[in-house]
């Protein structure tokens, strides 16, 4: 009982580590897909993180505060938007410019506030709680955000696949000129899908300091906005390969600490390598097909859409 | 008053003594550089109230200054130069990382007065500083092996050095010193600073049975995480209390002030030396922070009592016989190891469970 108790705090655990990964790289997969590479993910994730841990901590809402994240990140990605989209700037270095920006923008808002004690999300209690069993349990008290983040590969699956607007944006994200030809709104496209994958890395970083670790410091996202970048290129722009990629690596970040824990003999300097190595093996094997990949990368990926040339 | 031309040409004489003046009555200026935030706890958070401490004491005979979130690499060299560079005569660097920058930027500026903290390169300019960690550390122990009912001790740390194992092995010494049959689970976090992974590793420790927390890490997310599943929990660096109002038992504090506030008065007074301090609780470099009201007073008695053996001496943290996790005598009973001994420590004592090193 003791070991299957485990193991299912190895699963749970997983997908709380998992969240914030799935947020932003699915955030980030749909700007993708439409063509604009943002790297300011992680800058995008932290002004998130700050911005709805201040509003959590003045409303006492932790609700408001996930709303406040969102929209912090979204406002972050417009001003993206505004350099990369309508003056032309180039997405990698504005990307960039992005991250550096969030940081210091995060610390700034974030100083008066660091230390602040808060009442993070609640999870919900599900009627018959009492009555499941303790697995059962386990997973209904997750909390919110992680069943969001949980749909999410479904969620941009089914819009992508299944739904115009989806297609639609993929073919911005193919070629913006046929698009453009077709009649859509280039850039209406792709501001709303910068936008979306803002608000995402927005409530990523709420994520982190309203619920995985409620308080706010500086620089608490810690990389993770980076990390979801790369499982975007790594998956080959593939909403199922990237949630795998994403849970992947959060088991084995989870799984290195029980294997310590539970005292394996494994230096700990080759265990801290294992989530990245594991990740990026599994994820270069199932995309190793380069035709394949080279099909499956937005062909506009990073280029600028001018209407008149 | 006339102006002759004898007393034109004094001028130009006298301007470079006027100006030496000038230069005396200028503030001596004092930098530090700090690898992570400030924050309000922390490693680098008791760096600045040392700072602080500095300019409290000598008011607007110093002119401190400070560089915070400074990564360990190249970029710290640049910042180390430029402060020398600014006219800054005494440059404290606060972290391990910060040693061969140092020690390049102190050759190059030999007038320039160095510390660095927690190394072992100095120099004529360069001296290096350190506090005794592991015997707060020790005493920490002793309060787990009491409070503990599952005797597992959880255990995040960030790298496995001198400095990081030698704390983990005084709480082990000091949990058998009232329970033989305690333990400690050690995770890595491989990060000084990342609350998400020290609060997983937190929680796996708890999932594990563990019922006593604390880390050697940068964060507060440990504290939080004993504080939400109600196990006790010891901080670092800083006071975490208000993290874990219920079960934030005490930290191991560094106090820098006392130590900041002597060297910057014998470099403005010029009897400055390059030298190695190691401060113990006996100096008042650690020492630990407030006891949680919760705890049973028989236990802060005990606590309070062993460290006033401490300073007195009477208590060796790294007292023979000690034995690795084989069960190897390492030390033999009758002897203590000595501080070179100490700070290479790459071994854990018998009871820790875990894989020091590679």
């Amino acid at each position: 009982m003791h070991d299957g108790f485990a193991l299912l705090a190895l699963l749970v655990a997983t997908l709380r580590a998992a969240a914030p990964l799935l947020l932003a790289g699915f955030g980030e997969l749909v700007a993708e897909r439409a063509g604009v590479l943002n790297l300011g993910v992680e800058g995008m994730m932290l002004v998130g993180a700050a911005a709805g841990f201040i509003a959590t901590a003045a409303t006492g809402n932790p609700l408001l505060g996930l709303l406040v994240g969102a929209l912090a990140g979204a406002l972050m990605a417009l001003l993206f938007g505004v350099l990369t989209l309508t003056l032309r700037a180039n997405q990698v270095a504005c990307g960039l410019a992005l991250t550096i920006f969030g940081v210091g923008l995060s610390a700034l808002i974030g100083l008066p506030w660091q230390g602040t004690p808060i009442t993070g999300l609640a999870t919900v209690i599900w009627p018959g709680l009492d009555r499941a069993g303790p697995v059962a349990q386990q997973f209904m008290l997750l909390d919110p955000v992680v069943w969001l983040a949980l749909a999410m590969p479904f969620l941009v699956f089914a819009f992508l696949y299944r739904t115009r607007p989806g297609l639609v944006l993929r073919a911005v994200g193919e070629s913006h000129d046929v698009a453009h030809a077709l009649g859509y709104s280039v850039l209406r496209v792709r501001y709303a899908a910068v936008v979306f994958g803002g608000a995402m890395a927005g409530v990523a970083g709420s994520y982190l300091s309203l619920v995985y670790t409620p308080m706010w410091t500086e620089n608490m996202v810690a990389g993770r906005g980076w990390i979801a970048l790369a499982l975007v290129v790594f998956s080959a722009w593939k909403p199922l390969w990237l949630a795998l990629g994403a849970v992947l690596f959060g088991f084995v970040t989870i799984a290195q600490f029980h294997a310590e824990a539970f005292g394996l003999d494994v230096s700990p300097h080759l265990l801290a390598t294992l989530p990245y190595l594991a990740t990026v093996v599994v994820l270069v094997l199932i995309s190793r097909d380069a035709g394949r990949l080279k099909l499956n990368a937005p062909a506009a990926l990073g280029k600028p859409f001018n209407a008149a040339g | 008053m006339t102006i002759d031309r004898r007393s034109l040409l004094a001028v130009p004489l006298a301007l470079p003594a006027l100006l030496g003046r000038a230069q005396a009555a200028d503030p001596y200026k004092v930098a530090f550089v700090y690898v992570s935030p400030v924050g309000d706890a922390g490693w680098s958070f008791q760096h600045e109230l040392g700072r602080r401490a500095v300019d409290a004491a000598l008011g607007g005979a110093v002119k401190t200054s400070f560089v915070e979130n400074v990564p360990e690499g190249a970029d710290a060299e640049r910042v180390i130069r430029r402060l020398a560079q600014d006219g800054n005569k005494l440059i404290f660097t606060t972290s391990f990382g910060y040693m061969n920058p140092t020690e390049r930027v102190a050759k190059a500026f030999p007038r320039v007065k160095f510390e660095h903290a927690t190394g072992y390169k100095r120099g004529p300019n360069l001296a290096t500083y350190s506090g005794r960690f592991y015997e707060p550390r020790y005493l920490t122990g002793v309060i787990a092996g009491r409070l503990s009912k599952t005797g597992v001790i959880g255990y995040v740390a960030a790298f496995p050095i001198p400095e990081v194992i030698g704390g983990i092995n005084a709480m082990q010494l000091g949990a058998r010193s009232v329970n033989p049959n305690a333990t400690i689970k050690v995770v890595w976090t491989s990060s000084w600073f990342d609350p998400g992974k020290e609060r997983a590793a937190a929680d796996t420790l708890a999932a594990q049975g563990a019922d006593y927390l604390t880390q050697h890490t940068d964060s507060t997310a440990v504290v939080q995480a004993a504080e939400e599943k109600g196990v006790w929990c010891s901080g670092y660096d800083s006071d975490m209390l208000k993290y874990g109002p219920k079960t934030h038992t005490t930290a191991v504090e560094m106090h820098w002030d006392d130590y900041y506030i002597d060297r910057v008065r014998q470099a403005m007074a010029g009897s400055w030396t390059s030298g190695d301090v190691w401060g113990g609780m006996k100096q008042g470099m650690v020492k630990l922070s407030r006891f949680n009201p919760a705890l049973p007073a028989p236990l802060v008695a005990e606590v309070t009592a062993k460290g006033e053996d401490i300073k007195a001496g009477r208590l060796v943290v790294f007292n023979g016989p000690l034995k690795d996790q084989a069960g190897a005598v390492k030390v033999p009973a009758g002897r203590a190891m000595t501080d070179a001994e100490i700070l290479g420590m790459n071994w854990f004592v018998e009871g820790v469970q875990g894989r020091a090193g590679t």
